[in-house]
């Protein structure tokens, strides 16, 4: 199958290479690019295991064919980080309020997390079971992870009052 | 450790981070990075992927399979069918249940997406091409779809493999597509209790077929070296060991060639207890190929070929007093396995525990008699989170309970609180045959509805109901109590086995010189976190911080032999082989201490982190420094080093239970339930972590609301599995999820060295019949009986409907 060039900037490095149009974005990320934190868990969609940030949405990447993320901006779990190496609060709260178990969901769901509190910095325990629902856990019940992304919620918030 | 500044004894076990520690997990730092190492992460130099061609019918002959035009496509490297297996006699494998099952299906396929043949190519969207281009012509034949007429004399025989071999694994087969016939308890007696009882009521009760659906799906990589004969074998296996052995028996590999490597598992919940073709046929290309094969399963392919659960059609009557005290428990089930037995159960129990059916109560005589069947459907009944056939029983007795109160006219909690086995019964000998080792029901049901406030709930709803009935709403309030009595931790070897080796557990540890240790363990962890929790006990028995402890598991050429963690099994099980082979370090750490300290053994005793000199606690040696003088000191008459093993045979089951109750309101128009409150109060025994408790059973619960409120694999008459892909199948997302109240009392096992009984399967068991108690109740007053499972929209609607109460 003839092949394109596909050129994208994931976790703040551009990436370029050869790729089948039809190549997942999922595919292109674990396989062609070593970034195993994105997962898959449904290929239908559901699960959003394998959701990832492009261009400032959360996108389904098991959903994306690589040439719909030609040019894009992605961040996938393994760029969520503080640029100094130090656990983004979303991690550090998942970690403390055992908002995950087997942790499959976990990257998706953090990486939606990180989203959601872009759009909604100062969401209600409601909103954000609906801001996560694209997200399946089948560990936790959920209410950990709501608890988790409710506390990293506040301490950004306490941290952006301090700056 | 600083000697200068002596800290408090709080401290120093507060420090330990040992048993009862809510101490954060170990696992988190690579999930939350996306460092996890799952199956699907592995990648080996020149691997190759497999795919499977699928059956497209429920029930038909092979008459062709053309493999031309997909070999044709470049990149495609092989394809694998019945055929290429058979002179290796591995075109069928052995079943956990005694059976054989097909790996490529040979002349016939028996239900549908059956594996037909196995493409293997260079990647995965090759083999996914080649898939499409194989050309499989069938005679399709009449399929069997209902349980129910599958031992019909017209039926079709289905295994036509086995259609001369009328003695099973289980006993006789009285027809062509009968399994087994299980037999416990008392028949006569029951009937008789029956016939003489003031009151009996008989239900059929079906528990339908679902999917454990973990969020990771099943797969391997089987990596043969040819150079070295060994075969490495990567996989979502929740008994690594296990699979060794069975590598070994049906490869004729020799065992110490072979290397089972659990990595992290996505989720199990019995899924991945099972051997699939897909191990089988990736093995087999490794070894013909001689480079490394991956094959991972789609969610499509999950929930239609690897490991239903339930599908039990299960008749229960009940005779009792008409004062409601219970004189006898007769029931039969149905169990539809499918078109190979592939339960994942102990070797002597074709149904499981389900002998547990008499639950938490004192009833003098009870029958059990399970008949499996084959039908045209995906194999396997495994214990989809909950110990073997513990949930389906759990079940049936607990909506048996529901429906005697219904028909004495009495409330359901005070006929439980009047039939529980007291606690001064305990250790208590069941009518089936099980000796409940401890309890006390009645203190954990008074303690949960003191915390729901029970009797107001019942005001509420009488007055929701008045008013109901005057016009003034359209919900009906539900109120669902579920009581149970679980039986994990299997198991004793002297009666559980799978495949002939008997189900204790192990533990290694090794203390090194610096005074931090390793431990290895026979289990696999798939979410469960005993990385986090295991390191505790060891912390507590030999007094060195979890922190200090690394924990191992999944490697079976590191780990001792272990049968792996399902049915609740871990802690009752590897715990106590974890605390013992603890025990046997400190008996060694006790004889360098008195070396050490110039006494007799004797006059040393234990202190949390240190042997001290008994009346003279100034005089002591801590584990840290007994470690290092294990590594540098010739103490006369012992070895150096300080390392111990443990394998653990329990001497019984544990017998967790807990008390549950689901409030819910249902909008008779539409169907839609509102579960508004959860409590659930359990029993473990001895809480190791709290935290992770109460994550369990948070989960759990989460599982037990899919299942009564929504899941179900359906087959259209045709044999067309209906519910194969997330798009039908229902796993509630956050917004579904209601807020989960925990709570526990504690009553140690008396047998288990921490006295820890297992938790992670209890929420399933309970929460399935208190979710399905209170739709049911919901509606009790309006004439309803019992309405079967799920209760999804629809299925409540239409109750609200034939009831005359819908708009």
């Amino acid at each position: 199958m003839s092949k394109m060039n596909v050129k994208m900037t994931v976790n703040g490095k551009e990436i370029e290479s050869l790729s089948e149009p039809r190549t997942l974005l999922i595919h292109f990320l674990r396989e062609d690019h070593k970034l195993k934190g994105p997962h898959i868990g449904c290929d239908t969609g559901h699960c959003g295991a394998c959701t990832v940030d492009l261009d400032g949405k959360s996108v389904k990447s098991c959903m994306t064919f690589v040439g719909q993320a030609n040019g894009a901006n992605v961040t996938t779990i393994e760029g969520i980080a503080n640029p100094d190496g130090t656990l983004h609060v979303l991690q550090e709260a998942f970690k403390e309020h055992h908002g995950l178990q087997c942790g499959f969901c976990t990257p998706g769901m953090i990486t939606r997390a990180y989203r959601l509190l872009q759009e909604n910095p100062s969401p209600t325990e409601k909103e954000i079971r609906y801001g996560i629902s694209g997200n399946l856990c089948r560990c936790t019940g959920y209410q950990n992870i709501v608890k988790a992304i409710s506390m990293a919620a506040q301490t950004l918030n306490t941290q952006e009052a301090a700056e | 450790m600083n000697e200068q500044t002596p800290i408090s004894r709080e401290e120093r076990i507060k420090n330990l981070k040992g048993i009862g520690s809510a101490r954060k997990r170990v696992e988190d730092a690579r999930f939350t990075q996306g460092a996890g190492n799952y199956v699907d992460d592995i990648n080996l130099p020149g691997m190759l992927f497999g795919d499977f061609v699928r059956s497209s019918h429920s029930h038909a002959r092979i008459i062709s399979i053309d493999k031309e035009a997909a070999l044709a496509v470049p990149g495609v490297i092989a394809i694998l069918t019945a055929e290429d297996l058979k002179p290796l006699n591995l075109h069928y494998m052995p079943t956990l249940a005694g059976d054989v099952q097909a790996v490529l299906a040979d002349e016939k396929v028996l239900f549908q997406n059956q594996e037909i043949a196995f493409v293997i190519a260079e990647d995965r969207y090759i083999a996914a091409d080649a898939v499409e281009l194989v050309e499989v012509e069938y005679e399709e034949l009449p399929p069997i779809t209902d349980a129910f007429k599958a031992m019909d004399d017209d039926a079709p025989v289905l295994r036509e493999d086995i259609q001369d071999k009328m003695e099973g694994a289980h006993g006789p087969r009285k027809h062509k597509n009968h399994i087994f016939l299980w037999e416990q308890g008392d028949k006569e007696g029951s009937e008789k209790a029956l016939a003489d009882a003031d009151v009996v009521v008989e239900e059929l009760i079906t528990y339908q077929r679902v999917h454990p659906c973990p969020l990771e799906t099943c797969g391997c990589v089987a990596s043969m070296d040819k150079i070295n004969g060994k075969l490495t074998l990567y996989g979502t296996f929740q008994a690594p060991h296990a699979v060794r052995t069975v590598a070994s028996l049906i490869t004729n590999i020799a065992e110490h060639n072979i290397r089972v490597v659990s990595p992290d598992i996505g989720g199990g919940f019995g899924n991945k207890v099972g051997v699939y073709p897909g191990y089988i046929c990736a093995t087999v290309a490794s070894i013909v190929t001689g480079v490394p094969v991956k094959w991972v399963e789609d969610r499509i392919e999950n929930l239609t070929s690897t490991a239903f659960a339930r599908d039990y059609h299960m008749t229960g009557k009940i005779a009792a007093t008409k004062e409601g005290k219970i004189t006898g428990l007769w029931c039969h089930v149905l169990a539809d396995h499918g078109a190979f037995d592939a339960c994942a159960d102990p070797t002597k129990f074709p149904a499981g525990f389900f002998n547990i059916v008499t639950g938490s109560y004192d009833i003098p005589v009870a029958y059990v008699g399970v008949d499996g069947v084959y039908t045209n459907k995906a194999p396997g009944g495994v214990a989809y989170r909950c110990s073997f056939r513990v949930t389906e029983a759990a079940y049936l007795i607990e909506r048996m309970i529901e429906i005697l109160a219904q028909k004495l006219n009495m409330d359901p909690v005070e006929l439980r609180l009047k039939n529980f086995i007291k606690k001064e019964q305990f250790p208590y000998q069941s009518a089936l045959g099980w000796e409940y080792d401890s309890g006390d029901y009645h203190t954990a049901m008074e303690k949960g509805m003191a915390a729901v406030d029970y009797p107001a709930l019942r005001a509420e709803q009488a007055e929701k109901r008045a008013a109901f009935d005057r016009g003034e709403t359209r919900t009906l309030m539900g109120i669902g109590t579920a009581f149970f009595t679980e039986i994990v931790g299997a198991g004793p070897v002297k009666n559980c086995d799978i495949l002939g080796l008997g189900m204790f557990d192990s533990c290694e540890i090794r203390i090194h010189p610096t005074g931090s240790a390793i431990a290895r363990l026979g289990t696999i962890s798939q979410g469960q976190g005993h990385a986090t929790t295991f390191a505790q006990i060891v912390a507590t028995e030999i007094g060195i911080p979890a922190e200090d402890i690394t924990l191992e598991e999944g490697d079976t050429d590191t780990a001792p032999y272990g049968l792996g963690t399902y049915g609740s099994r871990s802690t009752p099980v590897a715990g106590a082989a974890t605390a013992m082979a603890g025990r046997k370090i400190r008996a060694k750490a006790q004889m360098i201490a008195a070396y050490l300290l110039e006494v007799h053994e004797g006059d040393l005793e234990w202190d949390v982190d240190r042997f001290q000199i008994k009346g003279n606690p100034e005089a002591h040696k801590t584990m840290k420094e007994i470690a290092f003088a294990s590594y540098n000191q010739a103490i006369p008459g012992l070895e150096p080093g300080l390392e111990a093993v443990s394998y653990y045979d329990p001497p019984n089951m544990t017998y967790p239970y807990g008390a549950y109750f689901c409030v819910l309101d249902i909008d008779v128009d539409t169907g839609v339930v509102d579960v508004r409150r959860f409590y659930a109060l359990d029993d473990c025994g001895t809480r190791i972590n709290p935290m992770i408790i109460e994550g369990q059973v948070h989960g759990g619960l989460t599982e037990a609301l899919a299942i009564a409120m929504g899941q179900e694999i359906t087959y259209d008459e045709m044999g067309n599995v209906k519910g194969g892909s997330l798009m039908d199948f229902y796993l509630p997302t956050a917004v579904e999820t209601p807020v989960w109240e925990t709570d526990e009392t504690v009553v140690p096992s008396p047998h288990h060295p921490i006295g820890a009984k297992g938790v992670g399967e209890s929420p399933n068991v309970g929460g399935v019949p208190a979710f399905s108690n209170a739709v049911n109740d919901a509606f009790a007053h309006k004439g309803l009986t019992h309405t079967q499972m799920p209760h999804d929209h629809w299925r409540v609607w239409k109750t609200a409907e034939k009831l005359g109460l819908s708009g």
